[in-house]
């Protein structure tokens, strides 16, 4: 048997000095399944883990597996034919599970083919994202559940993403984007966070991106930790029914779309429209202003939407981060008033380091601070009022960039956005995690 | 504070080149903010320490391309939805933040913050002299109202003798 095995290492060694596994094509990779029979065959499947990249997808690791165990894995397409020599010579049982694993996904890919397909770097329009909510839980149901926490005004559902390992008594992130219609790198952060959040746990469900996923899988421990200790809500646009007016007809509306009484303008501002000091300041009781307060708090359908669902679940939601853009700011409450929050040393401490975290990737200089003395006073803010509702970690974030393209931001410009951006939201997220309430 | 006079600011500033990012310069400004008025456009005195890159021939290029049109340019939404300004039309991307400069230093106080959202018209006039004119609506973003409103400015420019605003217009009025 060794003998065998010392030649086979031999060939092995001079064929994997071209190959490696970092290749974004899977043409001709071969997934096996085996059931080693006893501790001897383990071993050889021990041996194939140490001599060459193998990819167990059923145990997560060769270390877990087990006489009597049905074991999956993939390997490279030069090594698979070695690796069944040694299948065949050594007794185990096997199936060919994946003849080609490139020829299977181009065949799952083809049959979701639509007029305009996602792109994590691209703007995608409200039905795309609404699609992409739905695959992207389909492809993860272990990880990813979507619900429905209500309707906008114009009847659309508003879609919510649950992120998180299945567990007892588990606490919680929200996080809401396209608050403010214009603002488009916000939702684009939203789906960008759901995929970087889910690939990380289960990188072989996402074989698309398999060369990052390669690289990252295993050494990402920060993030496959907070998927087991925390579910993350993930609103990926508010304001579905703006989003969609700036795709129609205005690229720079803000407000959501509702008729007001007696008046021809539309739309309230649901930034300003939350019970926290709601319309004393920085707030318009003009139908016709873009910081139009509402006739009263929560009266849009959106509002009253993310407020119920955050009152549902408020003994679990530990944080609350909402995404705007651009001025490129951390902010944290409160905006209604220019008094401090009780915790203002600590929010501040975590602004500060969150901010050096994002910076240290691109070098994009982030100012932090309370709302009001940081960009201006205003009332009637998500972030207030979740805080004033018991939320100890709330924070707005406002986007890139300073105002050179403002709200029309390059799409080359929304992947080192989203990536720096996830810097700070782990930071938030983990300090979250070390410091449960 | 400046007595019976107004608020003056002294300010370093550092100006990066856009189109060349790791080109600096320093500069120093003072800024006066006239007591009560709400008409008056703030004083302004920029020193320039060191030296703007000269662009003489991309200039010249530019002049040239848009004095051989045979039709007056016009373009609109620039940037467009997605953030994209053809190469062609960035000069005349850069000339309308040099117009929306002149709009929002016209109408700033120490309570005032405006960007250049997006050019959203602009229309070439030729003229009989040697100077190109560009009639714009600029939509100018008013970060305290959170208002976008069209600006209507017309801008002067040749190479040698630089840009002017010699018309500009807001939402209802001037």
């Amino acid at each position: 048997m060794f003998k065998k095995m010392w030649a086979f290492l031999v060939l092995i060694g001079a064929a994997s000095v071209s190959a490696h596994l970092q290749d974004l094509s899977f043409d001709r990779q071969k997934v096996f399944r085996v059931i080693p029979q006893n501790d001897e065959q383990v071993e050889i499947l021990n041996f194939l883990a140490r001599i060459m990249e193998v990819d167990f997808w059923q145990p997560d690791s060769v270390t877990l597996v087990r006489p009597k165990m049905q074991v999956d894995f993939r390997v490279e397409a030069e090594k698979s034919f070695d690796v069944e020599d040694l299948l065949k010579e050594s007794g185990m049982e096997y199936q060919v599970l994946i003849d080609n694993l490139q020829a299977a996904m181009d065949a799952q890919f083809d049959s979701k083919v639509r007029t305009t397909s996602h792109s994590y770097e691209k703007y995608n329009n409200w039905d795309t994202i609404a699609a992409w909510t739905a695959d992207i839980a389909a492809q993860n149901p272990d990880l990813v559940s979507r619900s429905v926490i209500g309707e906008t005004y114009e009847g659309r559902s508003m879609y919510l993403l649950k992120i998180g390992k299945s567990g007892q008594d588990k606490k919680a992130i929200f996080i809401d984007c396209g608050f403010h219609a214009r603002e488009w790198i916000s939702p684009a952060f939203c789906q960008w966070f759901v995929k970087e959040v889910s690939k990380l746990n289960d990188e072989k469900l996402f074989l698309l991106f398999s060369k990052q996923a390669v690289e990252t899988y295993g050494k990402d421990t920060v993030m496959t930790n907070l998927l087991d200790k925390l579910d993350f809500y993930v609103l990926p646009v508010v304001n579905i029914d703006g989003y969609i007016y700036t795709w129609t007809n205005d690229r720079m509306w803000r407000k959501t779309r509702s008729k007001n009484a007696g008046s021809i303008c539309y739309g309230t501002d649901p930034n300003r429209n939350f019970n926290a000091g709601w319309c004393t300041l920085g707030a318009s009781k003009s139908p016709c202003a873009s910081t139009y307060c509402g006739s009263a708090p929560e009266s849009e359908k959106e509002t009253k939407a993310l407020a119920d669902f955050i009152r549902e679940h408020l003994s679990t939601i530990k944080a609350y981060l909402t995404i705007h853009s651009y001025s490129q700011l951390l902010l944290f409450p409160y905006s209604y008033t220019y008094d401090l929050p009780s915790n203002y040393q600590e929010l501040n401490s975590i602004a500060s380091a969150a901010s050096k975290q994002l910076a240290s990737l691109y070098n994009t200089k982030y100012t932090y601070g309370p709302g009001a003395e940081t960009i201006y006073p205003a009332a009637g803010g998500s972030d207030d009022w979740a805080y004033n509702q018991g939320i100890k970690y709330s924070f707005t974030f406002e986007l890139r960039d300073t105002g050179r393209y403002g709200f029309l931001l390059p799409e080359s410009q929304i992947k080192p956005t989203c990536e720096e951006t996830l810097l700070a939201v782990k930071y938030i997220a983990n300090y979250v995690l070390e410091h449960l309430y | 504070d400046i007595d019976d006079v107004g608020h003056k600011y002294y300010l370093e500033l550092e100006l990066e080149d856009v189109l060349d990012k790791d080109r600096t310069v320093s500069c120093t400004a003072e800024v006066l903010y006239q007591l009560g008025s709400k008409t008056s456009a703030p004083d302004v005195q920029v020193t320039v320490q060191g030296e703007l890159r000269s662009t003489e021939e991309a200039d010249q290029e530019f002049y040239n391309r848009i004095r051989s049109l045979e039709k007056e340019l016009v373009a609109e939404n620039i940037p467009d939805s997605h953030g994209n300004v053809p190469p062609e039309l960035e000069p005349i991307h850069l000339l309308a933040w040099v117009a929306s400069g002149y709009v929002i230093w016209q109408n700033s106080s120490e309570n005032t913050k405006f960007h250049l959202a997006q050019v959203k018209h602009v229309k070439q006039v030729k003229r009989s002299d040697e100077d190109l004119q560009f009639d714009y609506v600029v939509l100018l973003h008013d970060m305290v109202s959170q208002e976008v409103l069209p600006w209507q400015v017309t801008l002067l420019w040749h190479p040698q003798r630089g840009a002017r605003v010699s018309q500009c217009h807001g939402p209802g009025g001037t």
